[in-house]
């Protein structure tokens, strides 16, 4: 699927989305499974805010300075005894990783979750080039026997249900009794466990992503809960490592301060269970471990959005918070946006990457609510971002016509800030008393197309901008001056 | 242009700089030498009494198990009675690390295997190098000693820690460990375990034992 991205038919994609009943049910697991314990785990940690700050400055400061701690990280790879590649696009990169498989005389290779594998459709060139690949990771091992692309950055298989699991373990791991019980998920994860255990032990090679690259030491970090990208990168002789540019962080240090946030934004957890700080190769003495260990850059049009109204977007640690706080992703679930990455931060990215002739709907899949940036950890402004996108792609026409006098009647308020206020506040008021009783509606004039499918909230306690106002006025030194 | 040189370029010209900028580099040597602890959570400052206790509590949060041991002496019989209490064989996979494998094993029944794990173990002992109280994580380094595939391959992860190397926060255990190993060098695998495997991706429910071990034991050793 992310060889063909079908981010062109986003429209005709949440349409058929939102008429699905399966995936319907199963994006209600995002709301509760996310939302509330991201909620809980950070205000039982008083310094979380300002982590998210430090993270912020963390990662531009890398940015600022990317070339020369690109330098600096490569340098102590080598020095590590590992080897360092560089890959400008997509096929570059599935070129190199296929001659190190080649050269390991790969007939398997397992794979630990990585979505750059996803970005560089790495499955089929391996499969083209007959070598098998193997998800490890419960959720990508369950797409990967369903054929599919991931509908989630960190829970790939959040569209499925218990019951389609079932059936395709059924389908696909014949060689087990066909009158086993596969009632409970914890069965279905004793099966999943058994079945990829002996795949860990029989790879030639394992493949994992990088949440991070520590320039100081020359590690590589993975961060998981199943344990599954450890076993990828220790039982094979041969570990490649793929990772973007922008995954580099100055020092440990550094990486520890974003490791609190990571976390806790993506799952509510203080910390993922396994966190891994991978450097070169086994050692003399060692008496496990990968022989050889390789780390493949890859920039594919990332270094281009330096310098850009886009370069916040390289901040993205992909934790997945934007796309669990967003109402337009919980409506649709992440298939829609047709291709590796959904959501707002896909939303951002994947015009920028794949071209906005290619990827123009999807900065138009927000309702601008504003909740994917309340709760980034590193702070992307990602409305801004998509309304950057909207404004380039109304400049290019490639608009259907109300979209445009959509832009232009918004536009006219922005730029009359006063009025814009009256406006919001009066829709506010109005809006919040059509809802009050449940503080949901069924529907909206206007806004069929939406409120068919989605309760929309009913707004509560006005604007944000009222509200800042009362904050400002009630905390006096707390507002910069205007 | 190789692929390195033009990335390289490319970037450099986004930012609008030559790479040879001397306050640039500087910057960058110097945070790379100073390494800045940055913020400090105050979760983790306190006495190192205070330390060793809040340890315990958040690795128990995470569903690992603790128990105190007063000694290397008594770590033989604290691993007896974990694997008795769950109806376990009087089996373990050690490496070779002279803290656990010079003790004397002979007073319990215990079958010992060396080296890394094959996957056939159903339960391994390793030594941390520190445990972080902040979030409850222990800190396992790579070595023969403390082969990495037994943190990972068997059911049952049994750990010792010593109380003495029990930090407040990531950051002093950073200095310790570059202490140890020199600045910039690392093992060639450091892993931070914070509680059992676990998987989430069946509807979101999480469930134990994954792929990693199903359960984590901690000793910590007072001594
Ligand atoms: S944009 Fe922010 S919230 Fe979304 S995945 Fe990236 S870091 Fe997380």
């Amino acid at each position: 699927m992310s060889a063909h991205p079908t981010t062109n038919r986003f429209i005709d994609n949440a349409t058929e989305a939102l008429a699905d009943p399966q995936l319907q049910r199963a994006m209600t697991n995002v709301r509760s499974g996310f939302i509330d314990k991201r909620a809980a785990v950070a205000a039982k940690l008083p310094e979380f805010e300002a982590l998210r700050d430090s993270a912020r400055d963390i990662k531009n400061h890398a940015l600022a300075h990317l070339d020369l701690y690109l330098e600096r990280y490569e340098a102590n790879v080598t020095a590590a005894g590992g080897h360092v590649h560089w890959a400008r696009t997509a096929e570059e990169a599935r070129k190199i990783i296929l001659g190190i498989c080649h050269e390991a005389g790969a007939k398997t290779v397992t794979k630990g979750k990585s979505m750059i594998s996803e970005e560089i459709a790495l499955n089929a060139a391996l499969d083209a080039a007959g070598i098998v690949p193997v998800e490890t990771d419960l959720g990508e091992y369950i797409i990967q026997l369903r054929d599919e692309a991931p509908s989630h950055i960190i829970a790939p298989a959040v569209h499925l249900n218990a019951t389609q699991v079932e059936s395709d373990f059924r389908r696909v791991h014949t060689h087990l009794d066909a009158d086993r019980d596969l009632s409970e998920p914890v069965q279905l994860l004793t099966e999943a466990r058994q079945v990829l255990r002996s795949k860990f032990l029989a790879a030639d090679v394992g493949i994992t992503g990088a949440n991070f690259l520590v320039a100081e030491t020359g590690s590589s970090i993975i961060v998981t809960n199943e344990g599954n990208g450890d076993l990828t990168q220790t039982l094979p002789k041969t570990h490649i490592v793929i990772a973007s540019l922008e995954k580099i962080v100055p020092t440990l240090e550094d990486v520890s301060q974003i490791l609190r946030v990571l976390a806790r934004s993506a799952t509510g957890q203080e910390m993922s269970v396994y966190t891994t700080f991978s450097t070169g190769p086994r050692r003399a003495t060692d008496l496990d471990g990968p022989e050889n260990y390789h780390v493949v850059i890859l920039d594919n049009g990332r270094s281009s959005m330096l310098g850009t109204a886009f370069q916040d977007m390289l901040r993205c640690i992909r934790c997945g918070a934007c796309m669990n706080h967003c109402p337009v992703y919980h409506a649709v679930g992440g298939h829609a946006y047709g291709w590796v990455y959904p959501g707002p931060m896909g939303a951002v990215l994947t015009p920028t990457l794949l071209g906005v002739d290619k990827a123009g709907h999807l900065p138009n899949a927000s309702t601008f609510c504003g909740r994917c940036e309340s709760v980034c950890p590193v702070r992307i402004p990602l409305p801004k971002m998509m309304r950057h996108w909207r404004e380039h792609e109304f400049e290019r026409h490639l608009s259907p016509a109300t979209m445009r006098s959509g832009i232009k009647f918004w536009a006219f308020f922005a730029k009359r800030p006063a009025l814009y206020r009256f406006a919001t506040n009066l829709m506010m008021n109005v809006m919040g008393w059509m809802g009050r009783d449940t503080g949901r509606f069924t529907s909206l004039p206007l806004a069929s197309g939406w409120t068919d499918y989605r309760d929309f909230p009913a707004p509560q306690g006005g604007t944000f901008q009222s509200r800042y106002q009362a904050q400002r006025q009630s905390t006096p030194n707390n507002g910069r001056a205007a | 242009m190789s692929a390195r040189e033009e990335i390289l370029s490319t970037i450099r010209r986004s930012l609008g700089v030559t790479g040879q900028e001397k306050p640039r580099l500087d910057t960058v040597t110097e945070r790379l030498a100073n390494a800045p602890r940055g913020l400090t959570v105050a979760r983790g400052q306190l006495p190192h009494e205070g330390q060793v206790a809040l340890f315990k509590e958040q690795a128990e949060a995470t569903l690992s198990s603790v128990v105190d041991v007063a000694s290397y002496q008594d770590v033989p019989a604290a691993v007896a009675d974990y694997l008795r209490q769950n109806n376990l064989p009087a089996q373990l996979r050690i490496g070779s690390d002279p803290r656990m494998a010079d003790l004397d094993w002979g007073k319990t029944a215990i079958e010992l295997s060396h080296g890394p794990s094959d996957g056939n173990d159903l339960a391994g002992l390793n030594h941390a190098f520190a445990g972080v109280a902040e979030t409850g994580t222990l800190v396992m380094t790579a070595s023969a000693d403390n082969p990495t595939t037994i943190n990972f391959l068997p059911d049952h992860a049994l750990v010792v820690v010593s109380a003495k190397d029990i930090t407040g926060d990531y950051e002093t255990m950073w200095s310790n460990l570059r202490a140890q190993y020199g600045k910039g060098q690392m093992p060639r695998v450091v892993n931070w375990v914070t509680g059992p495997s676990r998987s989430g991706d069946i509807e979101q429910v999480i469930l134990l034992g994954a792929h990693g071990p199903r359960r984590v034991h901690i000793m910590v050793v007072k001594d």
